[in-house]
This record gives structure tokens, C-alpha cells and sequence, in this order.
């Protein structure tokens, strides 16, 4: 069936449906990953969005059971050159297509992903429809315009309610940690789980009081999507943790973590998706190449009036990716250091996040 | 860490001939990496002993040995220059085996020069089987259960422990040499004998085999500050079991899903690390098809084939970062150049797909094994990206010039069930079109995937392709039918075939229906960042994102995959005219489909086109361009074959026009034009019939030469001295008929000498005159050859010179002009005119200082010799000698008869270059590793024709102290002229069992008649091969052997200068 991708610009592509039929719309943004189609597409943080894969051939192993990132698949759309109609793997379950449909998610494939790419790297990101109905295209670039993406996507993304984790390494340091899930994806809480964490995952707008009267040894912020100013709950449970125990963040968490402290957020152009972003250490100078998956940034002039500073730096475009507070054990990154998708060189970091744990626990031990 | 202080002068080491397993790749490598040294304010000695590199020309380092690369002369070297570092990592498995070596005589102490890039330590442990284990095991990765032997004993009791089959590789071998799969215990005993034989340190590692598990490589790089990044990961299509460099691999992996990408990612960033390499590193894993088990088969501490094919496939230049890196630079300070605005130290995106297909020599090599293993066996290689896989892989199997269509090659239809199975099975080099072959006649995919264990996912691709094929031949050729059909990489031609239509009118059809390719950009980055640079390939997409400029511009056509006849020497060429182009104000733009080259670094051309060689691929790119036209004498037969057509569809051919090409291409025209200028040429005729060929040859007299008018599955050209091996002959050349004529010539039995001549129709510059050792007969690459001519009259010169002017003149040449002549007593015929670049037009450029490629392009623009300050004639001849000797890569290609005849043999060639030639040729006979033997005996086994000169040979090595040993015949011919000989059986598992006990140290052994393998002088020659014991088959190579023999054991001692002080 013949679908074409609507942007807000007037432009059209035309393509062959996969996946749902009918229509959706979302902002396009791209992700340049060779592999890891399946956790992007089940990845909380693309709800909302509509995905466009720069490598050609999506859906080479197909589907399996095991690389989920979530319950379900949280991509609006997905935008393909190719869907692999053959795929093989061991540990195949289904072919990518029967996957989106299956979740009512519509796809496009067929399309010069390249162009569209170009076109998103001059514009920035761009609202647009995928549909299978052709005969309304151009009312659709109209409507696009007033269209306002959907603000509270955390909500819809997160928890509704409280469950907990046990460790799975049992011999590490157990710690429990209280994870303040704005989307979260499986990997980090597996890579906590791994680390010894004994893990409570509660809602994104769950206070400061609840969470303390559990009495973690650290919180966890997740990642998540959208922008996080529209995150206000959790923006002020962050305030209220801060001094109280140690808190690592991540992408959303990581943003968050800073507008709760007073530093400010800005869009960026067409943000940072993909497993390859070069990623500086500013005190060792050591690059770790990271996965990434976030639209929005901290500004750094902001951060001159909190008490965080810079900690990692992307080699790319300088952009800010990681903070610490001067005195206190918390700290957060831009990126994903759980990986899936991308590069797992920078699991450390839970280390250092169990460290901190281990200090805090030494120093207020009554 | 920035530019480390110390280190001011380094010393860099090539990688020598051109051989199986070793190619241009390294000259890619050497050239980016003196440039880039150069750049960063260091100085750069060179030495390496091929002289048709581009990093051998004297403007890419400060300073360049031609020399052989062999321990004793890079002492010679380093002792002179004292650099204050050795780069050896660029230079293959020879400059790390040369460093290995130095170091361990103590060379880099004594001189205080420190090894960059990679330490002794790191080669050691990456290269040395059981130091390789060692460290793998301590880093926790998993290697195949192993073994390291040195006797045939430790390996059959090893193979009594895990059974069948094992993998043999020997240790400190390129390519794999002497390495294969053992199946049973006696493939063990064969192949594991083959093999201590082949490492230089008599030791082999015996493996549980992993065939048939997925084979997937990653390129590496690591800085001093241990920052680490992948540039690029690679799958071979085919799977464990055949050597990388004969697989075809595609990049990036397709069939890993993110977890196993990343776990072998980690796996190559830990290993990379514990080796602590400073630069580019390859790893090479095997990964169980059906579970996450891998085992680490092969880590190269080292730029190497699969780095270069990860520059081209990514855009990423890892030669050139990994030789800053080995000067103390680290990634994040370095830009990535592709982008030129974001940082070296990331990972590429790649938003496409590339396929790399080997180039194997079996079309030369009929007799040759042609199934594929361990031992890699292909000369060259081609690489095509598109934004499909079934796009990459058909411009893949176009580019190589094999005469493939689409997925068919010309026998495939003709081939029988079990022809089709044993090829898939028996992993034959046309496997890829037997897989096509087996889809059309209905196997499933589960059959053929039974036979090849080739992952369904790439199994699934190429039967899609033949459905399609089935489509195009059953349905109407729609506008979708044939836009599908371009997507999925059909050429017009193979569109063609299958509707019953001509290429053209599949052409015209495609432009009224629009259906035309746009270009795309590799940026390293799938478009994330805007890129600077101008490196496109096409594809059937939407959006063309290649900018045009309006100035003057000029397209220069490649030649394509490297194979015997056909090397790197018209690489050097491309380039050379390239950088006239630029130099003379015009756009260059290059089309070239071989990822190993200079030629196809982003930035040579000022753009770049990696295409297939074709008419419809270059036609897309002229038109694209808008290009005021093309050069086609710079690439080889490649290029020049497309002149014809190109200029059919109206565009222009820069330099020779096509009727001059034809001129001297087509023998009724070429012999018209010769009687028209009275120059003499030997005499022939074509024939359609055995008793008219021996009609002719009887009036022609034997020897006459013989050769097919086309060209069919590698039917040679031969030499023939009798009636009855001409019948012979004539009878295996089964097409013979009126419409496929045998040529007859006859043979002239001489001197061959060559030229290499620049001319613009008024003025011929002669850059110098090549004498060849070998007399007429032996195809001119695999003669040795030396500059100035040693043995040519006055008089004989000066007929070379005046035909070459009147030739030259005579054919219309714009640009360059190779000629083989003959000398006969006094008398000089020509052989043979190439309207174009030659094999020798490097040598002659760099030993003359003579820009041969310069002057061609400066011709073909417009410009007279004169006004650009040359004189008509032969150049004044340099006060130096240079013997260029050819280098074999028998050692590979089992069961091929490896003496010379008309036919090319040879992969590549190496210079020796002194004030005297005995030196020169002693140098070159080092530098293509035949090492001189000092003492010892000299089997001699000749052709009735050769006893003659064979007896004074046995005399003069006698007098040097040689012991001489005969077979046969030509031990009684000895013994009655009183040259003292040792009789040795003709019993070939006698003779087996010499060679493999080293009674001799050197063999000399000419060819009686004939090419059949039972022979006793073919199964002398190749078990010489097989056990490295040097063997010559020309009388007159034998007779250059003892010259340089004489000369080494005279007074006076070869020089180390460097090319610029030969200059100077």
C-alpha cells in the first residue's frame, strides 16, 4: 500500500505503508544507529516521535524477545528505507513489520532516509504525518502547522504504579535505590540490577517524602521524553531530594536534575540520536564513545548560577553532557552509559554511583 | 599529548612487490601516512623496494630508499639516515615482520630509534600463536581450543585429541600462505608440512574449527591516551572457512542484531587496549550462528586490507590517523577530515551499504585450484556501495570485469546439477554465481544454505534478485519494473539480456522515463554534519546532493581491481594525472571502483566517484558533471577499452583519439600502418583451421607463438617449437572456427627492450629504453628488466628511437605510447604498441625524473613538449643502473605451472637500483625474495633446446664453489662435455623428498614443451615453490643469477642512497 510522510515544510515523500495502516503524526527526528532498531523503537524516551532511521536496512534480525526496552513498541512512526521482508536470527521472533502492526504503529519505508536527514539538519526537527490516505496530502501541511506536539508525554510514559526490583548481582554491594522513572528504559534498570541495586521504581510525579520515607541510599532519575520543563512534579520531588541522599540522573533526568537546581534547558536543532557520540571527560580527558537520545540540552551558561558544573563535554558540538554538584554526591549524564542500543563503555559510571552511595552511607551512619 | 619532541626523523617502512595477501592497500596506507607526517612538521625517510607505488615518488618523502626491504639493507639505511623513529606499522605484515627483526638483532638499540605505533612487545603477542593465546585468555576472550606445533608429530597427536577438521595456520605468514583446513589425517600431514615450511619460524597452529560460524572484523583505533573508537565493522557473506581477503564481506555487519554488535565492539576496544597499539588494529572473530558464543581468530596489530577497505567503505582515513597517533597525537585533538568541523574521535555512521568482491587470478591460471580456504588466493579486490544490498553487490560483481551480467557469468547457464552443488560445496570462486545459478533452477533456499552455511538473510537477498530477473523476463517492461530493477542493481545491460532488447535501448528507455541515479555523499556521519568531502557513489534514490561547478573539468578513468597484468602501476598513473589536472587549473574528477588504491582516497581527485567501470556508470558521472571529458590512457585496459563507446555517446576523449587507439590495437590496421612506414615487425597470420595452421607455421618456421584473436576463460598464449605441439595446442583451444581465429606469429627469438615515450604528434620524448634479461617470449612483467640497456649498439638504439618517433607520429598519439621491440641480430622489430600508460612508465618517471604522466596530460590539454621545454627523442640516460625484477605469488595458487611464457604471471615487482649493475641486479633479486644462495648445490633439469648454454652455466657456478646436481638427459649432456655432475633420481617422490630435505639450493628448470601438469619439470618447479627453494625457468634469468652471484662476492660494496641522491 502506498503511504507518503507529510512535513510541516510542504515537502512530501512518498512511500510504500508498513507496519499499521492510517495515519499519525509526531515530530521527525532521526537516528543514525547501524543496529538497534528494535530497543529504539520500544525506547519510552521516542514516544511521541516519529523516527527516521539513517542506516538503510532496518529489521535484518527481526524482532526478538529479549531486547525490548520497553512493554511495548512508544514510537509514533517509524521511516525506513528498506524493511527487511526476510530477516534471520536466532533469536527471531517476528519480522519488524508484523511488529509495528501488531502495536498499531504506522510505518513508511521506501524512502530516501538520506534526503529526509538533510532536510531535519537544516531545519531542525519537523512535525509531520505518515499516512496511507492520500487523497487530503495537502491539507495535512496546513493543519501540521497550528499542530502543537503534546506536552505531558511523561505521564503517559511512566509508571502508574510502584514496583520494585531485586538485584541479580548478588555479590556486589546492595544498595537500594529509589528510581524516579520519567520513561525508563529496560537497560538501565537491568545495568543498576547488575550492579547490586535492590531498585524501587515509582512514578514521575511521585514527592520527595514518599520517596525518602523509603529510605534509599541514592535515587535514580531516568530518561524520558519531551521537553522537561513540562515536568514540573518531578522537577520539584528533584529539589526536594537534593542533600538528602546521593542522586544520579540520566537524559531526561539529567535535564531535569538541572532545572531543579536553577539551570536552564534549551531544544536543539535536531538533538543527538545514535550510538556514536564522542563524549569528553573534561578532568581525565578521556573520550568514551556514548548512545544517545535526547532534543533537548542544559545551557551551560545557566549552570554559572547552580551549584553544578561541567563534567563531560561532546566533542562534536561542545553541547554540555554530564554535571556534578560541587559539594553534594549528585551528579548526571546526557547519554545512556546502559547501552542497548550503542556502545556499553560507559556502564562505570553505575559504579561510581554505587561509590557514592557507599561514601554517603559511611558519613551518616548513626 | 600532542607532536612527541624526540622524534623529528622517522623511518618508514613500505611494504614491498605486490603479492597475494599484500597489495596496494599498503601503498594507500604508506602514502597517507607520509603525508600526514610530513604535514605535522616531521621528517620522512622511506624505504621500500616497489617502485610502482605512488609512495615511492620522490616528492611524498623527504627522503626514499628503493631498496630491498630486508634486514641487512634497513640496517645499511638506518645506519646512514639515524632516524629517531621506526613506523613499521603501515607497511604490512613485512614491516612488522622487518621491525620484529631489528629489533631482535639489536639494529633500533644501537641506534637509539624507537619503534612507534606498536611496540615488539604488542607484535609479539598479536602475532606469535602461542603469546596470542596467552594474552587472550588473560583478557578472558575466548579463542578456538588450539595447539601451537612444530613437528608433524605434535599436530597428528593434537588432531587425535579433537578430531576433524582443524584449521592450520602457520605463524608470521601474510595471506595465510601454507595455512588450509584439514579434513582428515592426510590433508593434516600435507597441509601442516606446507606450512612449517611457510612460516619463517617452522611453526603452525593447529585449531578446532569454527567453519561456518559468522566471520565479522572490526576496525579499531587507539591513542596514547588510551581513548579508543571503532571505525567500522565488516561481515563476510561468506562465512569462516574462507579467508577474509577471498570473501565477500559487507559493511556494516547486516545480520548482528545491537547486543552482538556491542559485545564484540567491547571485545575488540579490550583487546586493542591490552596490545597497547597506537594506531589502526584489525580483530577478526567467528560468532556462533545460533547462540552469542565468539572465539577471537586474528588480531593485526596493524593498517591492513580490511582498514583500508574501512577508510573507503566509512570515508574515515585511519592510515593517516594512525600515523599521527603513533607521533603522539591523540584523537580528541584531531579533526575528522571528512566533516572537517567535528571531531576525529567518534565512530562513522554509515547510511549505505558496501560490498567488497575479490579478484581472483583464475582467468590467467586455468589450471590453478580454484576453491577457496584459508589460504587467501585473490590479487585484488573491488568495492561498490549503494543504498540497497542488492545494489552494492551487482556493482560489485560488475566492477570486476569478469564478464558477468547481472548475476550470471557467461558459463553459469551451461553448468549441471552437480556442477552447481560441488561449487557451493567445495567453496568454488564462482560460488556467488552458483548461488544465483541454483535459485533459477528452483533449489530452496534451505539446500543451498545446507551446502554454504551463508546466513538466509543474504541467501533470501539473492534469490529476490533471481525472481526479479524472472519478472523481467515474463512481464512488461514497466516504469516500476525497471526502476525496481535498476534499485536492486541491474545494469542496463543485464535489463537487456533479460527483456531481449539492446543495452542502448534499455538506456534510452530509462532516460525518457527518468529513471537516472543521483549521487550521494560519504560523510562519515549519515548525514548528521554538513561534510566537506567530495566523495559520492550513485544510487537510485531521490535526493542528488553532488554540487556541479562550471569551470574546466576532466574525468579520469581507474583501472578497476588489481590483477596479474594489471596492477598498481596505473594506480600510480590516475593519480599522477590527476595531479596534472589540478596543476594545470582543471577539476579532477576520478571514477575507480578499488578500495586499496591512492586513486580513490577522498582527497586526491578534487572529487571522487566510486563506480563500476562500465560505460553506463562513467556515462552517468560525465553527464552528471557536465565533464568537458575524459583521460583513458592512464587506467590501464580497463579504461582504455571503454574509449570506444564513451566517445559513441558523445563525449570526449582527452589525449589519443579512439581511431589512434584502434590504430594500434587492431592487428590488420596496426600491420598496414607498420608496412606503410617500413618498419619491420615479425610475421603472422590468423587462422581458422588445424592443417592451415600448420600450413602457416611451417612457412613461418618454428618457433612460432601462438594465441587465441578473443579472449576465452584464460586460453594463453604459447610458444610452440613443433607440429606436434602446435596440434596440441590447437586442439585444446576448442572454439577454433572462422568466426574465433588462432593468431601464428613467428617467433622471433631476441632481445626485448621497451620504451615508454610521451608524444604530442610533433614532438616524442623517450623517457629511456628497458632491455630485458629474458629473452622474447617471456611476457614483458615477468622479464627482468634493466635501465639504461646494458647490451644494445648504437645503431640498435637508434632504430628504437626512430620508430618509436614515426610510431608515435604514425598512430596520432596525444599522450603516452608504450613499445616492445625485438632485437635480432642488429635488427629491431616491434612486438607490440600500447596507446597508453605501461607498466613501466613509474620506473621510468622516478629514475628519470622525467613526469611522464605529467607531460601526457599537459599533452592531452593542449600544450606542445616543446613549449613545456622537451626535446624530441631518447632523454640523455642516467649515470645509475635499475634492474626491475618480477615477483611471483605461486606459493598461493597451487598446482600452477610456474614457468615463464608469454602469458603474465607475476603479481607485482620490485626495483634494486645502483651505480653498478651487478649490484642493481644482486639488489633486485634480494628485494623479490629470492635470496642468493652463498653456497650449496644447483639442480639442473633443462630443455633439450637450453643444454648448451646449461653447460656453461654448470661450469662458471662450479668455479663459484656451487655443487651441480642433474636430472636425467641433462645429466648425460653434462657428464659428455666433462662438467662434473651428480646424477639425481627422476623418481618424483625421490625428488619430493630432495627438495623437502634441501639438497639444493637453487633449481634451475626449463620448460620442454607442453604446459601438463604430469610432467617432471612441472612437478620440479612446483614443489620448488611449495618449499620456497628458488627456481628458475629461463636459461637467461639463470645466466643474470650467476652475474649477480659474480658480483656480490667482487670487491666493491652496493650503495645506500636515496632516490633524491641519485637525482640530484
Amino acid at each position: 500500500m502506498k503511504a507518503a510522510l507529510v512535513l510541516e515544510t510542504g515537502k512530501v515523500f512518498m512511500g510504500e505503508s508498513f507496519g499499521a495502516s492510517g495515519e499519525t503524526r509526531g515530530e521527525v527526528v532521526f537516528n543514525t544507529g547501524m543496529t538497534g532498531y528494535q530497543e529504539v523503537l520500544t525506547d519510552p524516551s521516542y514516544a511521541g516521535q516519529m523516527v527516521c532511521m539513517t542506516y538503510p536496512l532496518i529489521g535484518n534480525y527481526g524482532i526478538n524477545k529479549q531486547d525490548d526496552q520497553s512493554e511495548k513498541v512508544q514510537v509514533q512512526g517509524f521511516i525506513v528505507k528498506e524493511a527487511a521482508l526476510n530477516p534471520n536470527h536466532w533469536q527471531l521472533e517476528k519480522n519488524i513489520s508484523r511488529t509495528l502492526a501488531q502495536a498499531g504503529v504506522v510505518g513508511i519505508k521506501g524512502i530516501d532516509t538520506r534526503a529526509l536527514t538533510r532536510i531535519i539538519r537544516e531545519y531542525g526537527v519537523l512535525r509531520g504525518v505518515i499516512t496511507t490516505r492520500l487523497e487530503h496530502l495537502n491539507e495535512i501541511t496546513a493543519k501540521l502547522k497550528t499542530w502543537q506536539v503534546p506536552e505531558n508525554v511523561v505521564a503517559d510514559v511512566s509508571t502508574k504504579k510502584i514496583y520494585t526490583l531485586p538485584p541479580t548481582e548478588s555479590e556486589k554491594g546492595s544498595f537500594h535505590v529509589v528510581v524516579m522513572d520519567f520513561g525508563i528504559k529496560k537497560n538501565i534498570l537491568q545495568a543498576m540490577q547488575a550492579q547490586g541495586f535492590q531498585l524501587t521504581v515509582v512514578p514521575y510525579n511521585t514527592s520527595a517524602e514518599q520517596i525518602l520515607k523509603r529510605r534509599p541510599d541514592g535515587v535514580f532519575l531516568s530518561n524520558g521524553p519531551g521537553d522537561p520543563k513540562c515536568v514540573q512534579a518531578g522537577i520539584e520531588t528533584i529539589r526536594n531530594l537534593i542533600n538528602q541522599c546521593p542522586i544520579f540522573g540520566i537524559c531526561l533526568g539529567h535535564q531535569l536534575l538541572s532545572l531543579a537546581l536553577g539551570g536552564d534547558t534549551y531544544k536543539m536543532k535536531f538533538g543527538h540520536r545514535g550510538g556514536n557520540q564522542p563524549v569528553q571527560e573534561l578532568e581525565t580527558k578521556r573520550v568514551t564513545i556514548t548512545s544517545q537520545n535526547h532534543g533537548y540540552a542544559i545551557s551551560e551558561d545557566s549552570l554559572a548560577q547552580t551549584p553544578l558544573y561541567v563534567t563531560h563535554r561532546n566533542l562534536n558540538d561542545q553541547s554540555v553532557e554530564g554535571v556534578k554538584h560541587q559539594d553534594l554526591p549528585v551528579f548526571s549524564v546526557q547519554y545512556h552509559p546502559e547501552a542497548g542500543p550503542g556502545p556499553s563503555e560507559s556502564l562505570y559510571l553505575f559504579d561510581e554511583f554505587a561509590q557514592l552511595m557507599q561514601e554517603w552511607r559511611a558519613q551518616h551512619a548513626s | 599529548m600532542p607532536l612527541n619532541p624526540a622524534w623529528k626523523k622517522v623511518l618508514v617502512i613500505g611494504s614491498g612487490p605486490i603479492v597475494i595477501g599484500q597489495a596496494a592497500e599498503f601503498d594507500y596506507a604508506g602514502t597517507q601516512a607520509c603525508k600526514a607526517l610530513r604535514e605535522a612538521g616531521l621528517e620522512v625517510v622511506l624505504a621500500n623496494s616497489n617502485p610502482a607505488t605512488i609512495m615511492t615518488d620522490v616528492k611524498m618523502a623527504d627522503l626514499t630508499y628503493i631498496e630491498p626491504l630486508l634486514p641487512e639493507s634497513l640496517a645499511r639505511i638506518i645506519e646512514k639516515e639515524n632516524p629517531d623513529a621506526l613506523l613499521p606499522t603501515l607497511g604490512g605484515q613485512t614491516g612488522l615482520n622487518l621491525a620484529m627483526e631489528l629489533e631482535r638483532r639489536g639494529v633500533l638499540k644501537k641506534y637509539g630509534v624507537d619503534l612507534i605505533g606498536c611496540n615488539a612487545e604488542t607484535i609479539y603477542k598479536a602475532e606469535d600463536r602461542d603469546a596470542f593465546k596467552e594474552t587472550m585468555l588473560a583478557l578472558g576472550e575466548p579463542v578456538a581450543e588450539s595447539t601451537i606445533v612444530t613437528t608433524l608429530d605434535e599436530g597428528k597427536s593434537f588432531a587425535r585429541s579433537q578430531g576433524f577438521p582443524l584449521i592450520i595456520r602457520p605463524a608470521y605468514t601474510l595471506g595465510g600462505t601454507g595455512g588450509g583446513i584439514a579434513k582428515n589425517s592426510k590433508q593434516l600431514e600435507e597441509i601442516l608440512h606446507r606450512g612449517l615450511q611457510a612460516s619463517p619460524i617452522g611453526q603452525c597452529l593447529l585449531e578446532r574449527s569454527v567453519a561456518g560460524w559468522k566471520e565479522i572484523e572490526y576496525e579499531v583505533m587507539r591513542d596514547d591516551a588510551d581513548n579508543c573508537i571503532t571505525i567500522c565493522n565488516m561481515e563476510n557473506i561468506d562465512p569462516v572457512g574462507i579467508h577474509t581477503g577471498d570473501s565477500i564481506v559487507v559493511a556494516p555487519s547486516q545480520t548482528l542484531s545491537d547486543v552482538e554488535y556491542q559485545m564484540l565492539r567491547s571485545s575488540s576496544l579490550k583487546i586493542i587496549r591490552a596490545l597497547g597499539v597506537n594506531g589502526g588494529c584489525n580483530v577478526q572473530f567467528a560468532l556462533n550462528p545460533v547462540s552469542r558464543e565468539y572465539v577471537v581468530i586474528e588480531v593485526n596489530p596493524r593498517v591492513s586490507r580490511s582498514s583500508a577497505l574501512a577508510s573507503k567503505a566509512t570515508g574515515y582515513p585511519i592510515a593517516k590517523m594512525a600515523a599521527l597517533l603513533s607521533v603522539g597525537f591523540t584523537l580528541p585533538e584531531l579533526t575528522n577530515p571528512v566533516t572537517g568541523h567535528t571531531s576525529a574521535c567518534f565512530e562513522p555512521a554509515l547510511d549505505y551499504v558496501v560490498v567488497k568482491f575479490p579478484r581472483w587470478p583464475f582467468d590467467k591460471f586455468p589450471a590453478a585450484d580454484h576453491r577457496l580456504g584459508t589460504q587467501m588466493k585473490a590479487t585484488g579486490e573491488v568495492m561498490a556501495m549503494e543504498r540497497t544490498l542488492e545494489g552494492a553487490l551487482l556493482k560489485a560483481a560488475r566492477s570486476l570485469e569478469i564478464g558477468s551480467v547481472g548475476l550470471r557469468i557467461a558459463a553459469s547457464g551451461g553448468w549441471t546439477e552437480m556442477e552447481i552443488e560441488d561449487k557451493l560445496a567445495s567453496t568454488d570462486h564462482e560460488r556467488f554465481f552458483a548461488i544465483a545459478e541454483a535459485f533459477r533452477r528452483g533449489w530452496t533456499s534451505l539446500e543451498v544454505q545446507m551446502l554454504t552455511q551463508i546466513d538466509p538473510f543474504y541467501l533470501a537477498k539473492i534469490k529476490e534478485l533471481v525472481s526479479l530477473e524472472r519478472r523481467l523476463q515474463g512481464e512488461p517492461l514497466t516504469s516500476e519494473l525497471l526502476r525496481l530493477a535498476k534499485v536492486k542493481g541491474f545494469s542496463d545491460l543485464a535489463v537487456a539480456k533479460l527483456t531481449g532488447r539492446t543495452e542502448e535501448a534499455v538506456r534510452n528507455l530509462r532516460m525518457e522515463l527518468g529513471i537516472i541515479p543521483v549521487f550521494k555523499t560519504v560523510d562519515t556521519c549519515a548525514a548528521e554534519f554538513a561534510s566537506a568531502t567530495p566523495y559520492y557513489y550513485s544510487s537510485y534514490e531521490e535526493e542528488d546532493e553532488g554540487e556541479v561547478t562550471s569551470g574546466p573539468k576532466i574525468v579520469v578513468l581507474g583501472s578497476g581491481p588489481i590483477r596479474i597484468g594489471q596492477g598498481i602501476e596505473f594506480d600510480y598513473c590516475s593519480v599522477h594525472a590527476l595531479m596534472a589536472l589540478q596543476g594545470a587549473g582543471v577539476e579532477a574528477i576520478m571514477v575507480n571502483n578499488n578500495p586499496e588504491t591512492v586513486s580513490t582516497d577522498f582527497d586526491t581527485a578534487d572529487k571522487l566517484y566510486f563506480e563500476p567501470l562500465t560505460v553506463e556508470d562513467v556515462l552517468h558521472v560525465l553527464h552528471k558533471e557536465r565533464a568537458d571529458g575524459v583521460l583513458v590512457q592512464f587506467g590501464g585496459q580497463t579504461a582504455i577499452n571503454l574509449a570506444g563507446r564513451l566517445e559513441g555517446a558523445g563525449v570526449k576523449i582527452f589525449g589519443t583519439p579512439v581511431d589512434s587507439i584502434d590504430l594500434a590495437e587492431d592487428r590488420e590496421r596496426f600491420a598496414e600502418l607498420l608496412c606503410r612506414l617500413g618498419i619491420p615487425q615479425s610475421e603472422g597470420r590468423s587462422v581458422t583451421s588445424i592443417t592451415q595452421a600448420a600450413t602457416v607455421a611451417e612457412e613461418l618456421e618454428f618457433p612460432v607463438i601462438v594465441r587465441p584473436s578473443y579472449v576465452i576463460g584464460g586460453r594463453a598464449m604459447q610458444v610452440v617449437y613443433t607440429l606436434e605441439e602446435l596440434e596440441d595446442y590447437l586442439r585444446r583451444a576448442i572454439y577454433l572456427s572462422p568466426e574465433h581465429p588462432i593468431l601464428v606469429d613467428r617467433y622471433l627469438d631476441g632481445k626485448e627492450v621497451e620504451i615508454d615515450a610521451v608524444s604530442d604528434g610533433e614532438t616524442t620524448v623517450i623517457a629511456g629504453i628497458m632491455e630485458h634479461i629474458e629473452r622474447a617470449g617471456v611476457h614483458s612483467g615477468d622479464s627482468l628488466a634493466v635501465y639504461p640497456p646494458q647490451s644494445l649498439t648504437p645503431s640498435e638504439i637508434d632504430q628504437i628511437q626512430d620508430y618509436t618517433c614515426r610510431l608515435a607520429a604514425g598512430i596520432g598519439i596525444r599522450g603516452l605510447i608504450n613499445i616492445q621491440f625485438v632485437v635480432v641480430r642488429g635488427k629491431v622489430y616491434v612486438l607490440e604498441v600500447n596507446p597508453r600508460a605501461s607498466r613501466t612508465v613509474p620506473i621510468l618517471s622516478k629514475v628519470t625524473g622525467i613526469p611522464l604522466v605529467n607531460l601526457a596530460v599537459q599533452v592531452a590539454l593542449g600544450k606542445s613538449l616543446q613549449e613545456l621545454g622537451y626535446k624530441h627523442g631518447l632523454a640523455p640516460e642516467m649515470p645509475y643502473v635499475v634492474v626491475k625484477a618480477p615477483v611471483f605469488s605461486f606459493e598461493k595458487l597451487t598446482k600452477v605451472e610456474t614457468s615463464l611464457g608469454p602469458e603474465m604471471k607475476s603479481t607485482g615487482e620490485v626495483l634494486g637500483m645502483d651505480t653498478q649493475f651487478g649490484h642493481a641486479l644482486a639488489k633486485a633479486f634480494a628485494a623479490s625474495r629470492i635470496p642468493l644462495p652463498q653456497d650449496g648445490s644447483i639442480l639442473v633439469s633443462v630443455a633439450e633446446k637450453d643444454r648448451p648454454e646449461a653447460i656453461t652455466l654448470a661450469r662458471q657456478l662450479s668455479q663459484l664453489g656451487f655443487g651441480v646436481k642433474a636430472i636425467g638427459d641433462t645429466a648425460k649432456a653434462l657428464a659428455l662435455c666433462g662438467v662434473e655432475a651428480d646424477v639425481v633420481s627422476e623418481s618424483s617422490q625421490a625428488l619430493q623428498e630432495a627438495i623437502r630435505q634441501r639438497e639444493f639450493s637453487f633449481i634451475l628448470s626449463t620448460p620442454t614443451k607442453g604446459t601438463t601438469p604430469e610432467h617432471t619439470g612441472y612437478l620440479l618447479r612446483r614443489l620448488a615453490v611449495e618449499h620456497g627453494v628458488p627456481c628458475f625457468s629461463s636459461m637467461d634469468t639463470a645466466k643474470a643469477v650467476v652475474r649477480a652471484l659474480q658480483e656480490i662476492r667482487s670487491q666493491t660494496k652496493p650503495q645506500v642512497l636515496s632516490l633524491q641522491e641519485y637525482l640530484a
